[in-house]
């Protein structure tokens, strides 16, 4: 059997687990409605938002990102992780205690007013739809990678797929299928990084070989001697400041995420929720300490492999000849000599994108067929958990908060229902659009989203719950700075791959780039919303007496 | 048990420790983060940690060690003033 049929098989038997799970928790989920995630485990939960959380750019891209920025990836491998922390210490508790369904909700009960609720929702929408581009993308290269069809194709089969398992799944039941899936995603990314760990270093375990062996330090020298940057050597690739930017963008950003916040929701208690986040992070952090190691690993196979190598038999292994047929690996033997020059300069005769090399690694450590497979599967669940997730979460933006809640408050179920299923078929097609015309790397568009989550949602819901004499007007006035702020400097940075411009009408904000442009909207967001709440009336008494309530103590059966 | 509208005494005492821990715990998160990492990475790259540079690891694996040790530590210490507090009723119960 060849790869491509080995993870075709594969592929499809972990899809037929997901639907079959998704439907018998779904029948179960009926009967017991909202409460439908109350009483599952702690632990269970973990794995299921380490599931949505770990999208196709954490499995497929962020390996890839970190080897080619060297130091400055850990933009990625900090800004994912530490997030959590301002998530699991500030909002998390909290808004579990406030107990409500949706992050729009929070913020139009919490300010009291439906313009507000309406902001929330819009920026919900666009830091959603920003996401799931990136899981599209995602999606697209591993399908037309093993079906070897141009990556638009693969777009548009992982668009009905994708499609397909959001409507199945529906809000309730996905948590049992997520749970699953984190577990195809960890031994997906695992496996291959021990065989790949044992063969390079001869210690199996990758996250103690990656500073125990001097494989790091082999790779700094390989990359000085090809005329690269150095490996380990800080603000290489990026300033100092962009690399400060860009984390906290990605913190603030991830504890400012609608779809991960809506999985506190569903534990039984407070307490509850302070230990799912626990399990959480040591579930997210099994991968967070692997993926540094497997890009450090990949990078040096890779120059192996390829760096000053015949371009007749490099273009002969299997691996390179399947990838350059999806256009994503090229090379241009601009100087005829029949040998592939690899650096960085002008004479670079190689172009990689980023998104192939986790999923190209097994192959180019010539690891068994199986292995390939899996990791395909693996990068479909990342994209799949999260895009299902995320699809779900944009859908009652729309159908819940602003179609029932503001402009149809006597919507039948079935009306709701149709307004949801449209909302989803729209969304699918920008999305599709988007990941077929990205502007960057799969982690590179989901690092926009984040940017868009810390301008907008983080500061409103973090001062909804510290400062009490935070008002409608100063919330309103906060989210719609931030994100407009945002929105209007991504666009005009990166306007070259988004309106088509000659070049970008402006290069940085003051140095700052797009992906960390987001914390200077999350300061205006800060100032401006206190500045117009002091200037504004307080906040009525039943919604201080509100406040008062989210931060009184909820004593867990189990303390007692 | 009836919702209280306003905090009490005791629940105040609860916010304020609640408060001091999450300060407490950020000041490691930012000092790790962005000093150890970012601003200090410079200095601290000339520290050889096993095969790699100090600011290297803590930058790509040391952090994300410690962000599970802080979340850990407010899940612990969080359930150890719960119990604090459940304490405190009672005695107040009790009178």
């Amino acid at each position: 059997m060849s790869v491509e049929a080995i993870t075709i098989t594969l592929v499809v038997i972990t899809f037929i687990i997901y639907t079959a799970i998704g439907w018998w928790s779904r029948v179960r989920d009926t009967s017991s409605f909202y409460v439908a995630g109350q009483n599952i485990p702690a632990v269970a939960n973990g794995a299921a938002i380490a599931a949505d959380w770990m999208s196709a750019a954490s499995f497929i891209s962020m390996a890839g990102l970190v080897a080619f920025l060297g130091y400055d990836g850990t933009i990625y491998l900090m800004g994912w992780t530490g997030g959590y922390v301002l998530l699991a210490l500030l909002l998390a508790p909290y808004l579990r205690k406030f107990g409500k369904f949706t992050v729009p909700d929070f913020i139009g009960d919490r300010f009291y007013s439906s313009s507000a609720r309406t902001v929330a929702a819009i920026a919900t929408i666009f830091i959603s739809l920003t996401y799931i581009s990136g899981q599209m993308r995602g999606v697209g290269i591993v399908f037309s990678r093993y079906l070897q069809v141009d990556i638009v194709i693969g777009v548009l089969i992982g668009m009905a797929i994708v499609g397909f398992f959001a409507l199945l799944g529906g809000m309730k039941g996905v948590t049992w299928t997520q749970a699953i899936q984190y577990f195809v995603i960890i031994i997906a990314f695992l496996i291959p990084a021990f065989a790949i760990s044992a063969q390079l270093t001869g210690n199996p375990i990758p996250q103690l070989s990656f500073i125990g062996s001097d494989i790091v330090e082999r790779l700094s020298q390989i990359q000085i001697d090809l005329g690269m940057t150095e490996y380990m050597e800080p603000f290489t690739n990026l300033s100092m400041l962009n690399v400060f930017m860009m984390t906290l963008a990605l913190m603030a950003g991830t504890a400012g995420l609608p779809h991960v916040i809506v999985r506190f929701y569903t534990v039984k208690s407070v307490r509850a929720a302070r230990w799912s986040a626990v399990w959480a992070i040591i579930f997210i952090g099994l991968l967070y300490l692997t993926a540094p190691a497997v890009g450090a690993f990949a990078k040096y196979n890779l120059i192996d492999t390829i760096a000053d190598q015949p371009l007749e038999e490099v273009q002969n292994i299997d691996w390179v000849n399947k990838w350059e047929t999806t256009g994503l690996l090229e090379f241009n033997d601009e100087n005829g000599d029949g040998v592939i020059n690899y650096t960085s300069g002008d004479d670079n005769e190689v172009m990689i994108d980023g998104d192939i090399i986790v999923l190209s690694t097994p192959e180019v450590a010539n690891l068994a067929p199986f292995i390939i497979a899996l990791v395909a599967a693996g990068g479909l669940a990342a994209a799949l958990s999260t895009a299902s997730g995320l699809l779900i979460t944009m859908t009652s933006a729309v159908s819940h908060d602003i179609y029932y809640r503001i402009f149809n408050k006597n919507a039948s179920e079935a009306q709701r229902l149709r307004v949801g299923r449209i909302t989803l078929f729209v969304a699918l097609l920008v999305a599709a659009y988007v990941g077929i015309n990205p502007p960057g790397f799969a982690g590179e568009v989901v690092a926009l989203a984040f940017g868009l989550g810390a301008a907008s949602l983080f500061p409103v819901i973090l001062l909804g719950i510290f400062d009490k004499r935070m008002n409608k007007e100063g919330a309103i006035a906060g989210i719609l700075t931030g994100l407009i702020f945002t929105l209007f400097m991504i666009g005009t940075i990166l306007s070259e791959s988004i309106f088509g411009t000659d070049g970008p009408l402006i290069e940085s904000f003051f140095g700052i780039n797009a992906q960390g442009v987001g914390v200077v909207g999350m300061l205006l967001n800060f100032i401006v919303s206190f500045i117009v709440s002091r200037m504004t009336a307080e906040p009525p008494k039943e919604i201080q007496e509100l406040i008062e309530n989210v931060r009184a103590p909820e004593i867990d059966e189990d303390i007692k | 048990m009836e919702e209280k509208k306003t905090l009490d005494e005791r629940q105040k005492w609860y916010w304020r420790k609640n408060i001091r821990f999450i300060l407490g715990l950020l000041v490691v998160w930012a000092v790790v983060a962005y000093g150890g990492a970012i601003l200090f990475a410079e200095p601290l790259s000339n520290i050889q940690f096993f095969g790699v540079s100090f600011s290297f690891w803590i930058a790509q694996q040391g952090s994300i060690l410690v962000f599970f040790i802080l979340i850990l530590t407010y899940a612990i210490r969080m359930d150890r003033l719960d119990k604090e507090y459940a304490q405190l009723l009672k005695e107040d119960k009790e009178g």
